[in-house]
């Protein structure tokens, strides 16, 4: 059984949103990194990048397969984490604590559309 | 599970290990039972062993059974001694590749086993059959009643000689040995798929099972599919499917040097000759590319200019060299080595250039 945070919201395409003010923080969730397997590279967009909802923005690599990452808002991109260049495996580690990117919303009514821990618990599994 | 799907004699094994199970070539087969690149590394550096029962046996024999294997295979098999192992490849008459196989010349006169690819066992046999006509041969696909592991990596020599109470150390590449188990005939081979030392041995499948046990308790370590495909490209192999098929000859894949063009005939001679004199649209070529992304089969190889001159058959971030490289089939005019070729990863593109297939430098006992 892989762990889900109630404090979270999640994509049906197994990412993880931390709401913080008008950012959003995005990760894959447990399931995701259970599912991939170790991960040795992560594919991840630049500061000042745009992204949109339900279009993937990056990868992650394991030895066998390469899994893109959509994200579930809309906005730029203001931080990346430059952890994950060199230590990829922190996602497979605590893949709560390891966030890929920050984004400034551009419509934070798009969280609406997103799953509680509830609804994801039905899916990732 | 897909009702399909086929077990080899060792299922029951990978599913005790908790091996992750997935279908290949329809058989149901182990990926890891641990990690890829831990499975890797035990081969690489000590001694591995993975089921390789799903591969074909048929065995041909009868007075032409010489003439009859020449007609199909694309090496030349009169200069075998018994004992000996030649690789090479069936082609259908335009030069496309039918499988790449092994062909082992037996004790007995005008014998014959060909190792042919799971996925292709079906065909390969059908193939043989139609083109047996006029040949005084029998054609039998024993593949049900053999199991195989394959034991590799610089380990294998010592642990398999005390398994088998053998002493192997006469035994050199591409050459093999009879021997019994339970009373029956068993085949070891010292052969792989991995660019390691290492051997392959058949036998019944309940022999197969107790080895594979005793491998086990003597240390080796069980590995996966997963790992025979990043190993097996490193060392630059082909897998049919990817690198060799039917719309891929072995002159494309430049397997050439297992293609005896003075072989007075076989299937698909008059196209690789032609293929060899006039060129090939399509090369298969090495490329490495300055980055940790990793080029995925499917991928396209572009030029600065966006122009697709290829696809990628088989890319990984490579465990032993630690270098993102992939197989691609391009366009002949860019397959010189160190010709520039980007390739297309998502939506971003990485400039690599074109290098030896054989990635790795392999350590066979020849």
């Amino acid at each position: 059984m892989s762990k889900i945070l109630d404090e979270l919201l999640y994509s049906d395409s197994h990412e993880w949103v931390k709401v913080d003010g008008n950012i959003a923080i995005i990760g894959v969730s447990d399931f995701a990194q259970e599912e991939m397997g170790d991960i040795t590279y992560v594919d991840a967009p630049a500061e000042g990048d745009s992204v949109a909802k339900g279009e993937d923005f990056g990868a992650l690599e394991s030895v066998k397969a390469s899994s893109e990452l959509y994200s579930p808002v809309s906005g730029t991109v203001v931080a990346v984490n430059e952890e994950l260049e060199d230590k990829p495996e922190l996602i497979n580690e605590d893949p709560y604590g390891a966030w890929i990117i920050k984004v400034e919303m551009s419509d934070t009514s798009e969280l609406d559309g997103l799953l509680n821990a509830a609804a994801y618990a039905e899916i990732a599994k | 599970m897909d009702n399909q799907l086929k077990t080899t004699c060792l299922h029951g094994e990978h599913v005790a290990l908790g091996a992750k199970m997935s279908p290949f070539a329809g058989f149901d087969m182990p990926i890891q039972y641990s990690n890829i690149t831990a499975e890797h590394n035990a081969v690489r550096n000590a001694a591995g062993i993975f089921d390789v029962s799903h591969m074909g046996e048929i065995f041909i024999n009868g007075p032409q059974a010489t003439e009859f294997v020449n007609h199909i295979f694309t090496n030349d098999v009169r200069t075998l001694v018994s004992g000996q192992i030649l690789y090479g490849m069936m082609l259908y008459p335009d030069g496309g590749t039918v499988d790449d196989l092994l062909v082992y010349k037996e004790f007995a006169p005008d014998a014959y086993l060909l190792v042919v690819n799971a996925a292709n066992i079906d065909k390969d046999y059908e193939w043989m059959l139609r083109n047996a006509e006029g040949y005084e041969v029998g054609i039998l696909n024993d593949s049900d009643n053999w199991g195989q592991v394959a034991v590799q990596g610089p380990g294998a020599e010592a642990v398999v000689s005390k398994v088998l109470g053998m002493d192997l150390s006469g035994l050199v590449f591409y050459h093999f040995a009879d021997f019994e188990l339970y009373g029956k005939r068993a085949i070891i081979s010292r052969t792989g798929y991995t660019g390691e030392d290492g051997f392959e041995i058949y036998a019944t499948p309940e022999a197969i099972v107790d080895l594979w046990r005793t491998f086990l308790a003597a240390g080796v370590v069980p590995c996966g599919l997963g790992c025979r495909d990043t190993l097996r490209f490193e060392a630059g192999l082909p897998l049919y499917g990817d690198e060799l098929s039917a719309d891929i000859s072995p002159v494309m894949a430049g397997l050439s040097m297992f293609c005896k063009l003075d072989k007075e005939e076989f299937i698909g001679k008059d196209a690789l000759v032609k293929q060899k004199a006039e060129g090939v649209a399509r090369k298969l070529v090495g490329i490495e590319i300055a980055d940790r992304a990793i080029p995925r089969a499917g991928y396209p190889v572009v030029l600065d200019d966006g122009t697709e001159v290829g696809v990628v058959t088989t890319g990984y971030h490579s465990i032993s060299l630690d270098k993102s490289i992939c197989f691609a089939l391009v366009d002949a005019a860019y397959a010189a080595l160190g010709t520039a070729l980007n390739i297309q990863i998502r939506h971003k593109v990485f400039p690599g250039v074109t290098v030896k297939k054989r990635f790795y430098q392999t350590n066979y006992k020849k």
